[in-house]
């Protein structure tokens, strides 16, 4: 029982780091840049909805200041793109790692000179509410989790799967050049998938803010769910969601049957491993150049 | 503009193209000798810390601006490197030998890592070596033993011959123990850049598919960069260990890291003089704040000291305004400068332009 009840907590975490993980790969579809500011995106969107949403700060109703966040840190991440990430553009991808960690700090920044560097907690309408049975307790905050995130998995992969749009981005994405030459508007795929990839940062911060309380540095947990995206494999939407769902069920269990350190590494041990024995993810998209 | 006649092959391959520059470069190094003399004990000891950094940058610019390879890991080198020497140190191996081996620990370890790793390449690379930055971190905090866990491990005081290297009771000792051994580290790399395996770094920098065609063995080529990068960091290491004193796992954070990054990537990547610039920027910087922050509070009551994390950002907006305007960092800006009057009326604005590339997929290897 205990050990079920260590998945189903476990399973939750890691719809979050895989959500985060979409936004990374969602970016990496599209431009092969990898944005190391994801997490920090994250924790933005969190506190901009609890900046609408909170009744000592703005006051609006829970539904509306999701709604509201998502929308601005859709144009957070569109905003990205246009201004800083485009002024790079055609530089090497080392370029972008070291402009989003930078990008990260100044988001981090920004969120403290707003709402402090002390936790603060998001108000929900589904906290503290539990179904019990059998020996389990399954909280409501858990189970929507789950259900938000598979539904935005099966959404965004349908979307790079079926659209006009997401396969656009799939082909500015595999030769820029060759998107260009068939009448693809590489730059305005990349804002929009900056864009989308902020408004899916912010459900994922809404989600993760539904645990606990959230500060300026939770932005950190971007590395974990970083590991997520490598062990299902850069540019795989379901291998990201596969990936975050694996660190979310060993961290827990290894937290309890391991030390505590060893709970800490887990995902990186595991992530390590993957890279070794497959170093393009357990959905690899690497094909070898025949020259 | 001046010409130089090359009439013999090891006029060719010469560390320095003219007299004139080999002339700047041991006036520099006399200006850096007599520093003591000059300045005050405050400024000795920033000098010294900008030393050790400038060593652990020339560290990282072996692997990000000659090999590239990205590593966002590179803390965990410096901190196996202070521990691994602290450590010999503590069980009585004298500095002269404990030094050298706390690097050459570092660099197997680095090269052990780096043999997995170079099969990724670019942005894996960089996530891997994070990833080893984690485990090294945690793993400081287990192996309490040898490392003292959370409580930290104490520096031993550094002497032979009789001298003492303390930091504290003889600066101007320590500092030219750290400007000996960069002098030494330095000399090496440069003359390193000018060799058959230096050349191969550039040659897999710039094209892994002809450098293989070439006959560089590309993999051998990569764990060797990567084991020189973590060796000469994990010296640097070994000093900061000493400059700081008393240290546990918490001075070599993830933000250790990106400070290097920014130190190799302001200064200017691919140019051993970049790691000097950005070590000069990084310890600057603060300083140039903290004057700033005291003139404004004494002069218009704004007390910049109430706004927290303002450093980090100032160093963030510096390195996004660097990579957006200036990719080639602080030394390439210089060399710009330096033609323009080298060839006074000629130059040109598009002499420097950035060639723009289509993005190459990566996962078509």
């Amino acid at each position: 029982m205990e050990f079920l009840q260590l998945i189903i907590g476990g399973l939750a975490n890691g719809c979050i780091y895989g959500l985060v993980a979409l936004g990374f790969v969602m970016i990496y579809k599209a431009s092969e840049g990898v944005n190391f500011a994801q997490g920090d995106m994250m924790m933005l969107g969190a506190f901009v909805a609890l900046g609408i949403g909170n009744t000592d700060q703005m006051g609006l109703p829970f539904g509306i200041a999701v709604i509201l966040a998502m929308a601005i840190m859709f144009a957070v991440g569109w905003g990205v793109e246009r201004v800083v990430v485009r002024q790079i553009f055609g530089q090497p991808q080392f370029a972008l790692v070291i402009l989003t960690i930078a990008m990260g700090f100044v988001f981090r920044f920004v969120a403290g000179s707003i709402w402090g560097y002390t936790p603060l907690v998001l108000e929900t309408p589904f906290a503290g509410q539990n179904f019990r049975g059998g020996g389990l307790v399954v909280g409501l905050a858990d189970l929507v989790t789950i259900g938000v995130t598979l539904a935005l998995t099966l959404a965004l992969w349908a979307f790079f799967a079926f659209t006009k749009i997401g396969l656009a981005a799939q082909a500015a994405s595999q030769n820029q050049m060759a998107a260009y030459i068939v009448g693809v508007p590489v730059m305005r795929i990349n804002s929009l998938i900056w864009g989308l990839s902020g408004a899916v940062a912010t459900v994922a911060g809404v989600l993760y803010a539904t645990k606990g309380a959230i500060d300026p540095n939770i932005g950190l947990l971007g590395i974990k769910a970083f590991a997520a995206a490598v062990i299902g494999g850069m540019g795989s939407l379901p291998g990201a969601l596969l990936g975050g769902l694996i660190i979310g069920v060993i961290e827990p269990v290894a937290g309890r049957y391991a030390p505590g350190e060893l709970a800490k590494m887990s995902p990186y041990i595991i992530m390590l491993v993957v890279l070794v024995l497959r170093p393009g993810g357990l959905f690899s998209q690497i094909q070898m150049k025949k020259v | 503009m001046r010409y130089v006649f090359k009439t013999t092959y090891d006029r060719d391959i010469d560390l320095h193209q003219h007299g004139w520059s080999r002339a700047k470069v041991a006036v520099l190094a006399g200006l850096m000798i007599v520093l003591p003399f000059l300045v005050g004990e405050y400024y000795l000891a920033e000098a010294t810390n900008t030393l050790i950094w400038a060593l652990a940058g020339m560290g990282l610019m072996i692997a990000v601006g000659h090999t590239g390879q990205v590593s966002l890991g590179h803390a965990a080198f410096l901190a196996i490197g202070a521990y691994a020497n602290s450590a010999l140190m503590n069980v009585g191996v004298p500095f002269l030998i404990s030094f050298p081996l706390a690097g050459l620990i570092t660099g197997l370890f680095g090269a052990v890592i780096a043999i997995p790793a170079v099969r990724m390449s670019g942005i894996y690379l960089a996530i891997a070596t994070l990833a080893v930055f984690v485990i090294v971190e945690e793993m400081v905090i287990l192996l309490e033993p040898i490392t003292g866990g959370v409580g930290g491990i104490m520096a031993p005081s550094i002497q032979f011959f009789g001298i003492s290297f303390d930091r504290y009771g003889a600066l101007e000792n320590f500092y030219w123990l750290c400007l000996a051994i960069v002098i030494l580290v330095t000399w090496g790399y440069a003359n390193l850049m000018r060799s058959p395996t230096g050349r191969s770094f550039l040659a897999v920098r710039d094209s892994e598919v002809s450098a293989r065609a070439l006959g560089i063995n590309v993999t051998r080529t990569k764990s060797l960069a990567f084991g020189l990068s973590t060796g000469v960091t994990g010296l640097a290491g070994a000093l900061m260990g000493h400059y700081i004193g008393f240290y546990n796992y918490e001075l070599f954070s993830i933000f250790i890291s990106i400070n290097l990054l920014l130190v190799v990537t302001i200064g200017g990547l691919g140019f051993i003089q970049g790691a000097f610039l950005g070590a000069i920027l990084i310890t600057a910087v603060p300083q140039v704040i903290a004057i700033l922050r005291d003139g404004l509070n004494a002069n218009f009551g704004i007390n910049l000291g109430s706004i927290p994390g303002l450093d980090t950002m100032i160093f963030a907006a510096i390195l996004i305004l660097f990579i957006i305007f200036e990719p080639a960092g602080l030394y390439g800006r210089w060399l710009k400068i330096r033609t323009w009057f080298d060839i006074f009326p000629l130059a040109r604005r598009d002499m420097f332009r950035r060639q723009k590339s289509y993005l190459k997929t990566e996962r078509m290897k």
